[in-house]
């Protein structure tokens, strides 16, 4: 009789873990539903590169050089002039009430000086709240009027403008040439949706008995830490793996995101990483005393691993002592895997440290867990 | 002679400065059927949890099985049968697949089988599929009984397990407990029926953590040392006067009204029949010598403890 470990009682622990998961039909549902949930809000709805955003033109007069900019400026994608010949003050107004995005104020003498050679002025007002939605366009500004100009200048009016509006703009954006948000989004959206519903759900696991008045029976039944630890955990490797597959089908379906990489290593990968979760569950379960407690404390971790790990923001972007945060949380790690597999196609040596990362979250989340385990009511 | 399936000896509990358990020494012989009584919040329940080694004691040591209470609590958990005051297994499970659990969980073989025979058994082998959080109280607790009895313990420890049971279930819950001792089971049980306590062979009185009076019925009864008359009238009216001037009376300790008939206790019996043979006869009621009771000696204690927390 073994003490520590028994296949025959994992087995019981299992089956009941199984039912119970099947029985609470909202978790479940909320186990397939928010997933999908958050793949079609987030894949869809943000983009941290937007395209046609409404401009405004304030001009006294619309000549051929207007005409060339605006199409040129169009001709980038970003801008789409919604209102043209307004005045200094409207244009003011469209501004502030975030109707446009842009103003793009060309000054009387512009005529003039163009074709006394002069340096003409070009004004762009843009709305900076959110820097990242404008900064794509402005950084294609300077070229793109200098180049519209440029062909305008002593030739004829209308070839110019259609010149210009074959300007190319070079940028340079590895890979993901065409500045698709959704490349970066999905694959992260993958570590974003297995955090969340994995350290939530086990983080239920003993609170849930506790609450129930459950745990007393089963803490007086001959069960191990070690055997209700994984009887309480394994259950969410299925749903994992359910997650994964809906995801990884919609990144392919929905969203066109390539995948160059191996998906053994991806598998292998999300493998280490759900390991990782569903302990750091189980050990902020056995540090909660009732299921709101374990709730707040999933979602203590949950922020940070949003807004730290490189998700959100560019990792790179944030200060040091932020970047050393986020080092400490198992999705950053994450999402440089799945990142370097999906879209780079890095290989295991490209991935080894993260991997390594991982495997240690794994190590140390699961003491916890262990050494945290009340073994009596006390 | 055989060791006792429960020696414990001088069990302390404390929560912050409160002492739930203070100093308890219990011993139950094997293939008896202990009663553990008191008062709510008394500590009856710690005491148990201490014994089934849900909890670890401050102070004391104890044997159970003839297993060590601090160093053999998983062997201790094979052996013994828990059954907790508020029903504690599954109900979002079907009856059968709760058994199902539990015979994993003890490595009952064959499991299908001795699931099956349970269900049988209990006279639920058609219900099977039902949740059980379906069941009324009283099947609930047959079915914990069940539970906690299929892996063959030696020692089953009870907490208030007829507790919102109606009274045909708690007596064929008592039948049920006396075929267990009779193959040998060892039994503790706690309540706070007084019937129920006159089921057992033995008893263990426990007030504000403190074991106070312990034996047989008639033992702990007798400990006590009262002296009980009744007084019998007619109208009710009449025996809330009587009630009055007896509570008044030196000598009378407890005036119980049950219907027109009022029990009267004291500790010194003969202040108190000279107050009931005034009060009654001048009142006009019929007045008796009577037994004891196990509620009275109850009461008594109850309240000469608190006497000494205060």
């Amino acid at each position: 009789m073994n003490a520590v470990f028994s296949l025959t009682r994992l087995r019981a622990m299992l089956a009941k873990e199984f039912i119970q998961m099947r029985r609470d039909r909202v978790t479940f549902a909320m186990m397939l539903g928010v997933p999908l949930m958050l793949l079609v809000l987030f894949g869809f709805a943000i983009n941290t590169n937007p395209k046609h955003l409404p401009a405004a033109l304030v001009t006294a007069h619309q000549g051929p050089y207007e005409r060339a900019i605006v199409a040129a400026l169009e001709a980038t994608g970003y801008y789409h002039f919604t209102h043209v010949g307004i005045s200094a003050t409207e244009g003011d107004a469209l501004l502030a009430r975030g109707d446009v995005s842009f103003v793009v104020t060309i000054p009387a003498d512009f005529d003039r000086r163009v074709d006394r050679g002069d340096h003409p002025t070009l004004l762009i007002e843009a709305d900076a709240t959110d820097p990242s939605a404008s900064s794509g366009a402005v950084s294609t500004l300077g070229t793109v009027a200098q180049e519209a100009l440029q062909h305008e200048e002593g030739t004829e009016a209308q070839a110019a403008a259609q010149k210009a509006s074959q300007v190319e703009v070079v940028t340079h954006l590895r890979y993901n040439p065409e500045g698709v948000t959704q490349y970066n989004i999905v694959p992260g959206l993958l570590g974003v949706i297995l955090q969340m519903t994995m350290v939530m759900m086990t983080s239920m696991a003993l609170t849930r008995e506790t609450e129930r008045g459950t745990m007393e029976n089963l803490l007086a039944m001959p069960a191990s830490p070690l055997e209700i630890m994984l009887g309480k955990v394994l259950p969410f490797f299925a749903v994992g793996a359910v997650q994964l597959t809906v995801i990884l089908v919609a990144a392919k379906v929905l969203f066109q995101v390539p995948f160059v990489g191996s998906l053994w290593l991806l598998l292998s990968g999300v493998l280490i990483f759900v390991m990782a979760l569903v302990l750091l569950g189980y050990t902020i379960s056995t540090l909660s005393r009732t299921q709101m407690q374990a709730m707040q404390l999933t979602f203590f971790f949950f922020l940070p691993s949003i807004l730290l790990s490189g998700f959100m923001f560019p990792f790179q972007g944030m200060p040091l002592w932020a970047q050393d945060l986020g080092e400490a949380l198992p999705l950053t790690h994450f999402l440089r895997l799945v990142r370097a597999v999906m879209l780079k196609g890095a290989g295991f040596t490209d991935v080894r440290p993260t991997l390594a990362a991982l495997i240690a979250f794994v190590v140390i989340f699961a003491v916890l867990a262990l050494t945290r385990f009340r073994r009596t009511l006390d | 002679m055989t060791e006792p399936a429960i020696d414990v000896r001088g069990l302390v509990k404390r929560y912050g400065d409160k002492t739930v358990v203070d100093d308890v020494t219990i011993t139950v012989e094997k293939g008896e059927i202990a009663g553990f009584l008191g008062p709510n919040g008394s500590g009856k329940t710690t005491t148990i949890r201490i014994m089934c080694g849900l909890l670890k004691p401050d102070a004391g040591t104890g044997r159970v099985l003839g297993m060590d209470l601090a160093r053999d609590a998983l062997k201790i958990k094979r052996e013994v049968g828990y059954m907790t005051q508020r029903f504690s297994f599954y109900e979002d499970l079907s009856i059968a697949e709760n058994l199902d659990f539990v015979a994993g969980l003890y490595r009952i073989a064959p499991r299908r089988k001795v699931v099956d025979r349970t269900l049988e058994e209990l006279g639920l082998a058609s219900r099977r599929n039902q949740l059980a959080g379906r069941l009324s109280g009283g099947w609930k607790q047959r079915l914990a009984l069940a539970a906690c009895t299929m892996h063959q313990p030696r020692l089953l420890l009870l907490d208030e397990p007829t507790a919102g049971v109606d009274p045909k279930a708690r007596r064929e819950f008592w039948d049920e407990i006396h075929r267990l001792a009779g193959q040998g089971i060892t039994v503790l049980v706690s309540t706070h029926y007084m019937d129920e306590a006159e089921r057992c062979h033995r008893i263990n009185y426990i007030s504000y953590g403190k074991l106070i009076a312990k034996g047989t019925v008639a033992e702990v009864v007798a400990g006590a040392g009262l002296t009980t008359f009744l007084v019998n009238g007619d109208h009710g009216g009449q025996m809330l006067r009587v009630a009055q001037d007896l509570r008044a009376a030196p000598g009378v300790d407890q005036v119980a009204p049950f219907g027109t008939t009022l029990h009267v206790v004291g500790r010194d019996g003969a202040a108190l029949e000279a107050s009931v043979r005034k009060i009654a006869e001048g009142a006009g009621v019929r007045w008796a010598p009577a037994e004891t009771s196990l509620e009275d000696t109850f009461i008594q204690l109850m309240g000469a403890s608190r006497d000494n927390m205060a």
